[in-house]
């Protein structure tokens, strides 16, 4: 038995690879989910209908929310690595480049949020 | 009456003050009924004054209390490489800490660079380490006959490699890397720093052998850009722009 040892304190590059990371593998848990279902609408339309009917509950709706935020995050921070990767100045500038993108990702579920929970709860 | 000067503190006199340092030890060989090879959160108080370093206060640990307690360091000064370690969860210099800059007021917590086996306390087997070095060919490559006189260099060329010639192995950055703690066979940080250092040297010619072993799935290509090497390193190397200036060199083709 070893005693815990401490969490490595690295900066705002360290947190983003980790984002980077846990929603890489949740959108590939949901692809993986998607081309499943519908690759069921080959197999039985009535299966295919009931599968997507549960999507509309507000469970699902909520895990939607979670989704876009998930490929709305990797996005933005993809795009800050690719300038990190070509350019020197974004290299030097990177812990800049992390709050653009949560000001990025912020502006876009302050759009998106509202509009889609509207139509999930709202009954709209 | 005559006034005199009272003399308050002694000039110059150093401030001093308790702290404690709780240190993460593994011991192989079992001592006082341990079972061997056990790891445990050891706890020690001493007194220090406002200028001394981490290292200090283990050498008062080390040389007053606790002789059993094992690093390694050799200059002392922030040169030789020898004291990386994690303090308060960071890869830092023992010798190039300052105590009063990790508030001593909580305990300071000192364990050894991750992702490498530890040996005895804060001393880890830096074997595979020096592999990945090795192994990117640190040395001046040439072809043909040597100059009778010394091989001429511009300023310019070279400063292109001038922050990689700073590196003293130390590790800090190789086992702060998140990549290379999951996986042993991404060559690290410091060995694309040592490449680096000859590929964008005129003087050398075999960068594109080095750039072949870096292109490598294990190589170059392993980077996530975290940063944490290059806010690890103790000479202040911009390490991942090296690691920058590899990939592109590999991707466009031209050193």
């Amino acid at each position: 038995m070893s005693p815990a040892t401490t969490l490595y304190r690295g900066h705002e590059g360290m947190w983003m690879w980790v984002v980077h990371r846990t929603t890489g593998i949740a959108i590939f848990f949901f692809l993986l989910v998607h081309v499943l279902d519908t690759a069921l609408v080959r197999v039985s339309p009535e299966a295919y209908n009931e599968v997507i009917g549960s999507y509309k509950t507000p469970l699902y709706a909520i895990i939607e929310a979670g989704l876009v935020a998930a490929i709305a995050l990797h996005a933005f921070n993809g795009l800050r690595v690719i300038a990190v990767d070509r350019s020197t100045w974004a290299l030097r500038h990177q812990r800049q480049l992390v709050w653009a993108v949560w000001i990025g990702f912020a502006i876009l579920m302050l759009g998106f949020l509202p509009r889609h929970l509207m139509h999930a709860f709202g009954g709209a | 009456m005559t006034a005199t000067a009272e003399a308050p503190a002694k000039a110059g006199a150093v401030p001093s003050m308790t702290v404690t340092l709780k240190i993460l030890r593994f011991d192989p060989d079992g001592l006082d009924g341990r079972e061997p090879g056990s790891e445990y959160w050891e706890e020690f108080t001493v007194e220090a004054h406002a200028t001394d370093r981490v290292l200090d206060a283990l050498h008062k640990i080390k040389w007053d209390i606790d002789g059993t307690l094992a690093f390694r360091r050799s200059c002392a000064h922030g040169v030789c490489g020898s004291d990386a370690m994690r303090i308060n969860a960071r890869n830092r210099l023992a010798c190039k800490t300052l105590l009063k800059d990790l508030n001593p007021a909580r305990p300071i917590t000192v364990e050894p660079i991750k992702g490498l086996p530890v040996e005895k306390d804060l001393i880890v087997d830096m074997e595979p380490f020096f592999a990945s070095y090795r192994e990117i060919m640190p040395f001046l490559m040439t072809s043909g006959p040597t100059p009778e006189r010394e091989r001429l260099q511009s300023p310019e060329d070279r400063a292109k490699f001038d922050d990689t010639t700073k590196c003293i192995l130390c590790a800090a950055c190789t086992t702060s890397c998140p990549v290379f703690w999951t996986d042993g066979q991404y060559f690290g940080p410091q060995a694309i720093v040592g490449a680096h250092r000859f590929i964008f040297d005129s003087r050398d010619e075999g960068e594109w052998d080095r750039l072949e072993i870096l292109n490598d799935k294990a190589g170059v290509w392993k980077c996530r850009t975290a940063f944490n090497c290059t806010e690890a390193c103790p000479r202040g190397i911009e390490v991942t722009k090296a690691i920058s200036e590899v990939k592109r060199a590999l991707t466009t083709g031209t050193v």
